[in-house]
């Protein structure tokens, strides 16, 4: 007998999926907008920012709504609660998604500062963390979302990489330091996208395991 | 000192269930002694021989007291078992409480009085004993007592039952007797069965409403013959005879109250095994 | 929301001198299922057992105000109380089957309203059991008597019998409250799914199963009504701060 809370579950479930997709598109978007230099791009992905501030107010209503009715217990709970805590995150990436739109709208005013390499490399890998948390999400996957928590660091040492070789750029003209600066900035956007992604995944592990690995040193802890 | 004070009361209560005993033991134990011998085919066969000869039977005493019961229940069952339903339903009137009080009268009433009653309504007016005269001093004795049984186990029955039948549209009295009384039943065909058993042993009223008759009858409008009635003639009398038959009818009227109570019993049990499944 | 079942209009009710609910003013919409909750003694029970009239059978009983099923005035004098019954049913705390076999309890109902066609009497009784999520479990011994099942069958089999009437509105009073956790969990859904076909009024005083299984709650306190809403808005931001002490259970 399906009780009628597993219903209203499952459409917790699809929104948080609806909203993840959303995120993952703006982030596919931002990456194109700024290689290929498309501001009209740019400014679409800035404009459709608003859909996803909303989608986080309707599942947070959803959420509460659910506590306050339904009084869950043990992984139903932690469903809640970690669905709860991924939303601001997806929020937020999608946020910083924009913040790189904008970067690229004021990039694009002045000629391309030199053939970029490492940022796209990172943007992939944020892109990627992103799209497996929430894949480690939907399938409870505790394995991949470790995998993707052991990913950070590649990512900040990418991140390091391609900051000093701006750092040279700056050093050689200064005419190079305020595109550098923005670059620098977008470089940083990812690696915070990734953060994210990584904080899903501690999520993941919550709702599966019960077990809370935040603030623990991630794939480290012991059982 | 607290456990042997204990103890002797126990002791003392048991010995006072025992002394209790000994009078229905002493009767059984006379009654079986001298009425069996008495017992054969012919007692139950054949009717009473003039005075003087010996042999014969009490078969027409035997079916009047029967025929005397069935009468008394025909009248005192509707009758009881109404009035036990309209104290129930309608508990707090004054004229419940008015009738509730006429029956534990009338249940302290002695018994040869109902039959002086009964002799001065019908016996006089039709200016002849009959079995119905007798039978209706029996049912004003059994009604009473049927009447407060039903009383005491219709309110027995839990509320809920009838709110239940009330909630789906039953009026009062559907909910009464299509509920309610079939869920005493048990414990009113018990009480009715009783009252018969008590009837049965009654001697005094029958002595002036349905007299007796030493020929076999089944005519209502007639005396009739009984137990109780012919086993007093008989032990009263001189002949030994007659005394040996009086304790074999002695014997067999035990007999009869004994199994009207056990099939009372059975009866009981059965319908309860019946409606808790 | 869906329209209106029963308007209830500044009801006052009377044990003898005693007023016990006062000026009770509530709209329950039809098909959705509506909680009374509040502490012991405030009313709720007395409120329910108003609508079907089950009260009359207290000596000393009065009314004033009214309550309508549907436009029609339940106090109205020429109002046929056994034809309420039939259209609101009702549900009790204490499961009370009949001391009968199970098929007799369903068809109870029915057989007094005159029905004796044993086809249609087996469908119908069919039918209720299946409505009350009953009748896997007792369809091979419809003729075993309704005492022999569990505690939380009774009571389905209860509804059973209710829902054999073809009530429009079905009130329950504490449905669940003398049944074990697996068994209230089937009551609650079970009163989930019949929502979609009658209107529902059931008093609880558990409040989480009010939360989980209405659409609409009144709190009832010492006769009145406090506050009623929208069963979210009562248990995530109620209006009145009675009702939030209620709920957070600050109560003194």
């Amino acid at each position: 007998m399906l009780r009628h809370f597993d219903r209203d579950i499952e459409h917790l479930k699809e929104l948080l999926l609806r909203m993840g997709a959303m995120v993952e598109e703006q982030i596919h978007e931002s990456i194109r907008a700024l290689l290929e230099r498309d501001s009209d791009g740019a400014q679409k992905v800035i404009d459709a920012d608003s859909e996803i501030d909303r989608m986080e107010l309707e599942i947070d209503q959803h959420t509460i709504s659910l506590i306050a009715m339904m009084q869950p217990a043990a992984v139903d709970l932690r469903f809640v609660a970690a669905a709860m805590k991924i939303t601001p995150e997806l929020e937020r990436i999608a946020d910083l998604a924009v913040d790189v739109c904008e970067r690229a709208i004021e990039l694009n005013a002045e000629p391309p500062l030199k053939p970029l390499v490492d940022i796209p490399r990172l943007a992939r890998m944020a892109q990627d963390m992103v799209r497996q948390s929430l894949d480690a999400f939907v399938r409870r996957d505790t394995a991949l979302a470790r995998a993707v928590i052991a990913r950070d660091d590649e990512v900040d040492l990418l991140t390091e990489q391609s900051f000093r070789e701006l750092l040279t750029y700056m050093l050689e003209d200064s005419r190079n330091i305020s595109r550098a600066i923005r670059l620098t900035f977008v470089g940083k956007y990812f690696e915070r996208m990734a953060d994210g992604a990584t904080n899903i995944c501690e999520m993941v592990v919550y709702l599966a395991e019960g077990k809370v690995i935040k603030h623990s040193g991630g794939v480290h802890d012991t059982d | 000192m607290r456990k042997f004070k204990s103890n002797l009361i126990i002791t003392l209560c048991g010995a006072a269930v025992l002394l209790a005993l000994v009078p229905l033991a002493m009767i059984l134990f006379y009654v079986i002694s001298q009425g069996f011998s008495a017992l054969n085919l012919a007692f139950f066969t054949e009717l009473p021989k003039p005075v003087g000869e010996v042999g014969g039977g009490m078969a027409n005493a035997i079916a009047g007291t029967l025929i005397l019961i069935a009468i008394a229940a025909l009248i005192a069952v509707p009758v009881g078992v109404l009035s036990g339903v309209h104290l129930a339903e309608f508990k707090g009137t004054r004229f419940s409480s008015a009738v509730r009080f006429s029956a534990d009268v009338l249940n302290g009433v002695p018994s040869i009085v109902i039959g002086i009653f009964a002799y001065g309504l019908l016996v006089l007016p039709l200016r002849r004993f009959s079995a119905l005269a007798g039978g209706v001093a029996l049912a004003i004795i059994m009604i009473p007592v049927v009447a407060r049984t039903t009383e005491e186990l219709l309110r027995l029955v839990p509320g809920g039952l009838k709110e239940a039948a009330l909630a789906l549209g039953a009026t009062r009295a559907r909910a009464m007797f299509t509920v309610i009384l079939p869920a005493a039943l048990p414990g009113i065909l018990t009480g009715i069965l009783v009252a018969l058993a008590r009837v049965a042993g009654e001697t005094a009223p029958l002595l002036f409403t349905a007299f007796n008759n030493r020929f076999f009858s089944t005519n209502v409008t007639q005396p009739i013959g009984s137990l109780t009635v012919q086993i007093f003639t008989y032990a009263i009398s001189p002949y030994d005879d007659w005394h040996r038959q009086a304790w074999a009818g002695a014997l067999v009227l035990v007999a009869m109250i004994l199994s009207l109570s056990i099939i009372a019993r059975l009866v009981t049990r059965r319908l309860e095994r019946m409606s808790r499944g | 929301m869906g329209d209106t079942k029963i308007t209830v209009r500044d009801f006052d009710f009377y044990y003898g001198t005693n007023k016990v609910l006062h000026g009770i003013t509530l709209d329950i919409p039809k098909n959705r299922v509506t909680a009374l909750i509040g502490p012991s003694g405030c009313g709720k029970s007395t409120f329910l057992r108003s609508i079907n009239r089950m009260n009359d059978i207290i000596p000393g009983v009065h009314v004033e105000g009214k309550i309508l099923v549907d436009d029609q005035d339940v106090y109205a004098s020429r109002v046929d109380v056994v034809s309420l019954r039939r259209r609101v049913g009702m549900v009790f705390q204490k499961s009370n089957p009949f001391p009968k076999s199970i098929y007799d309890n369903v068809a109870y109902g029915l057989r007094i309203n005159g029905l004796r066609d044993r086809r249609k009497l087996d469908e119908a009784v069919e039918r209720s059991l299946q409505r009350a999520a009953l009748w896997e479990e007792v369809k091979d011994r419809l003729k075993d008597s309704a005492l022999a099942l569990s505690g939380g069958q009774q009571q389905r089999l209860c509804i059973a019998r209710a829902l054999a009437v073809d009530p429009e509105v079905l009130l329950m009073d504490e449905p669940a409250s003398a049944l074990d956790p697996i068994a209230t969990q089937k009551i609650e859904e079970l009163v989930y799914e019949l929502k979609n076909n009658y209107t529902i009024v059931i008093v609880t005083h558990n409040m989480q199963q009010a939360a989980r299984v209405s659409d609409r709650t009144a709190f009832f306190m010492l006769g009145k009504l406090v506050e009623y809403d929208d069963t979210r808005t009562i248990f995530m931001n109620p209006s009145v701060k009675m009702t939030e002490d209620y709920i957070t259970g600050r109560f003194g």
